[in-house]
């Protein structure tokens, strides 16, 4: 144990000199300083970030804003040298965008039909609204039943409107909203088939899912415009649209039947147990004990799907259905829009469209989560 | 059946002692149940698909309509812009079939490779510690994946590569790539005598490469010394062969797209429906991707990183021998879904007739021999087989690959 002195000792005898304040991290300099500058690298990516809002915005908002026709009644306005987006190609074709060939007298049935079904939705999506159970119910048996009538006519007076005169938004609504309120009770059902015990009824299921998750809904789109028809008795013909609705429908719920397979899964078995224990029956458990509580937690899946399903109805275009896309397109061939903007204005007012529905209900799908989340979740 | 349950309780366990307990009845006996429910279902099934036969099989008739797959040995009769393999309008539908289904690959493919790579770099991005570029890529990501694939492909097909100009004032890059509305043309590779030879050079440098990374793995789990494998194998893949592709005189020539008349010939040449197509399945599918990519490594516990800080691990490491392997187990089953969807959403080709297997095959043959059961059946069977194909690699990687659960 040596005590004396080894040359290797050291032993600080003055105090290390003050460091200086560290910098500032409040303050915008600090929030400047710490998010973007705070290393090489850093700056460096922050140039490329500029330099990259730098290219894209200026054009975009010149194209869009500063440089565009905001008014006019005919080609002439968007013919400047130099000239931007073409709105008034859109504000005159609004009519068109939004019900079709639907006739111009008759358009009030659509309207009505929105907004019927706006009001019976709301209260729906705002959480503290009492009387749920009734409202859901309004929009899934008496409201389908009333926008039919309204929107095809031939009984109580109204006149028959021919499914071929609709178009536009008219027809993406009917769609999508066709597509997923179809494949909601389907996509249950063939969930709850897939988890069977029954062997012949789980491969069903499973042979239904697979197939229609596996080839792409175009394929499905041909396959309602050309080979359904051969299916059916001589004789026998359904309307185009009906046809890509019931395509839609079955495609949509085989995804919405694994969406669902999701929750069930999520569902502890001493759920199942504890029915059986009580002695419920096999449908017993699923509509009061597993169903209430699975399709609680794939809410934000079945908003997925609807989302999906919303931006996959722009392929109704390709069998000749006008939607929203396809209406707009189609008006793209107006001799009296023509100019070199009409196109471009026309897919941008679209993507807008899309992009305004579809963030939206992503963002109350979000909500929606949080709001549900009850802390059951283990992650 | 709500008064049923104490008969069905019994049924269950007719009596080892109990012989007193009567047989319930057979319409409260499970098993008896499953049997009828079973056969029911199935007889609906069977009436309903002898029904569609008999339909489809009298509708045919009456429209003269032959069936049988006897039409692919006939003469297709219509050229393809885009053939991979070699197809003249004497080719037989057959043949017509397999360009189709090469083009769709081959846009899948590098499809694929684009998406991953920006969909990485965007998922990346959107969780960097710089702000301006963790806004960009949650602006991109939430822009592209709200708007509908097919407004993509109309957008790049309709409203920007047909505004570029024509041949003659085509857009130049680099002096040999050429860009105008006929597509987009570049210098193409033409290999001379000895070519062979450096391509086996790079084979054989994979090779090695393959072995050594496993000697270098084996040896560091003995004695803990690394060894840098991937300066080793570059060296091996890409020097070697590009030492002796200079020492042998540089046999490779490109042969130049020149403008002649009207249209340049020479060169490769990218029809612009195939590039339109290309970059808005890429954009698309990469906002998907940068989504699981971020939730991937969100999915990371923070404890690992703090762990292998702690290690003495530097940040790059941490992310390559830490973060990456155990977000990968999270990304790549998503991933590969979204891979499928890729290849499922290039059918799409057929709304700016791209000639994909589609477009070519369910569209324009189908229109010409009119017998549609059996060219969707077969469309649909290729792409059905896709995805089985997908979900068997994805089953078996997902075994291999599962957290050994205690």
């Amino acid at each position: 144990m040596p005590t004396h002195a080894s040359p290797l000792t050291f032993v600080r005898t003055q105090t290390v000199p003050v460091s200086p304040p560290p910098r500032p991290r409040r303050g915008v300099v600090g929030w400047v300083r710490e998010n973007l500058f705070s290393s090489i690298g850093n700056t460096v990516l922050t140039v490329f970030g500029v330099y990259l809002i730098a290219v894209t915005v200026p054009p975009v908002l010149d194209w869009a804003v500063f440089s565009a026709t905001w008014s006019g009644t005919g080609r002439e306005a968007c013919l400047r040298e130099g000239a931007g987006a073409c709105w008034p190609f859109i504000d005159a074709k609004m009519g068109q965008f939004i019900y079709g060939r639907y006739p111009l007298d008759e358009r009030w049935r659509v309207d009505w039909t929105f907004f019927i079904g706006v009001a019976a939705l709301v209260p729906l999506l705002i959480p503290s609204l009492p009387y749920k159970g009734w409202n859901a119910v309004f929009l899934l048996v008496p409201y389908p039943i009333i926008a039919f009538i309204l929107l095809t006519g031939g009984v109580f007076g109204l006149p028959e409107v021919e499914t071929s005169l609709w178009g536009g938004m008219l027809v993406t609504l009917v769609v999508a909203i066709t597509g997923i309120v179809a494949s909601l009770p389907l996509g249950v059902l063939l969930a709850l088939g897939r988890r069977s015990h029954l062997p012949v009824i789980r491969m069903l299921c499973i042979g239904f899912i697979e197939i229609w998750r596996g080839v792409p809904l175009i394929t499905v789109l041909f396959m309602a415009s050309v080979m359904l028809p051969l299916f059916l008795p001589e004789g026998v013909t359904f309307d185009k649209l009906l046809r890509c609705l019931v395509a839609v429908a079955l495609f949509s719920a085989a995804y919405m039947a694994e969406v669902v397979r999701g929750g069930l899964q999520a569902i502890p078995r001493g759920q199942y147990e504890g029915a059986q224990a009580l002695g419920l029956t096999y449908w017993q458990t699923m509509l009061f004990i597993i169903l209430p509580q699975a399709l609680k937690i794939v809410i934000p899946g079945i908003v997925n799907n609807f989302i999906a399903l919303f931006k996959d109805t722009t392929l109704v275009l390709i069998i000749g259905l006008f939607d929203l896309l396809g209406i707009i397109q189609l008006n793209f061939t107006d001799a009296e829009w023509s100019t070199p903007q009409t196109a471009v204005t026309g897919y941008v007012f679209a993507a807008m469209v899309y992009f305004v529905i579809c963030s939206g209900m992503s963002q109350y799908s979000r909500y929606m989560e949080r709001r549900l989340d009850t802390g059951h979740r283990n992650d | 059946m709500a008064g049923s349950q104490p008969p069905a309780q019994t049924g269950a366990q007719t009596g080892p002692q109990t012989g007193a307990v009567p047989r319930p009845a057979l319409i409260n006996d499970a098993r008896v149940r499953a049997i009828v429910y079973q056969a029911l279902t199935l007889a609906v099934v069977v009436w309903l698909g002898a029904e569609i036969w008999t339909n489809a099989v009298s509708n045919l008739e009456r429209a003269n309509i032959a069936s049988g797959f006897g039409f692919l040995d006939t003469t297709a009769g219509f050229g393809i812009v885009q053939t991979l393999v070699p197809y003249t309008e004497e080719s037989t539908y057959a043949q017509a079939f397999l360009v189709g289904l090469l083009n769709t690959l081959l846009v899948a493919v590098v499809g694929i490779v684009l998406a991953t790579v920006l969909g990485f770099l965007v998922g990346i991005g959107s969780l960097s510690r710089n702000w301006l570029i963790r806004q960009i890529c949650i602006v991109y990501v939430e822009t592209m994946r709200n708007i509908p694939l097919l407004l993509h492909i109309f957008f790049w097909y309709f409203a920007v590569l047909r505004s570029v100009p024509g041949p003659r004032d085509s857009l130049e890059f680099l002096g040999s790539i050429f860009v105008n509305n006929r597509g987009v043309y570049f210098p193409r590779p033409v290999a001379e005598e000895g070519f062979g030879l450096v391509v086996m050079a790079v084979a054989v440098g994979i090779a090695i490469s393959v072995g050594l990374a496993r000697w270098a793995k084996q040896r560091r789990e003995r004695t803990g010394q690394p060894f840098p494998v991937a300066c080793a194998s570059f060296g091996l893949c890409v020097g070697v062969p590009l030492v002796l592709f200079a020492s042998i005189g540089q046999p490779l020539t490109f042969d130049y797209p020149v403008l002649q008349g009207f249209n340049f010939r020479g060169g490769l040449v990218m029809i612009p429906e195939f590039l339109s197509l290309l970059l808005a399945l890429s954009i698309y599918s990469a906002a998907f991707i940068a989504e699981n990519v971020r939730s991937g490594i969100l999915a990371v516990n923070k404890g690992q990183t703090e762990a292998a800080y702690a290690l003495g691990l530097q940040p790059g490491q941490t992310m390559r021998l830490v973060i990456i392997p155990q977000a990968l187990r999270v990304i790549i089953p998503p991933l590969t879904s979204q891979y499928l969807n890729l290849t499922k959403n290039s059918s799409l080709a057929v709304a700016i007739a791209y000639p994909d297997l589609v477009s070519v095959f369910a569209g324009t043959v189908l229109n010409q021999t009119g017998q549609a059961v059996e060219i969707l059946f077969l469309t649909m069977a290729v792409y059905l087989t896709l995805s089985l194909l997908t979900s068997l690699v994805m089953n078996w990687y997902n075994k291999k690959f599962a957290l050994a659960e205690r």
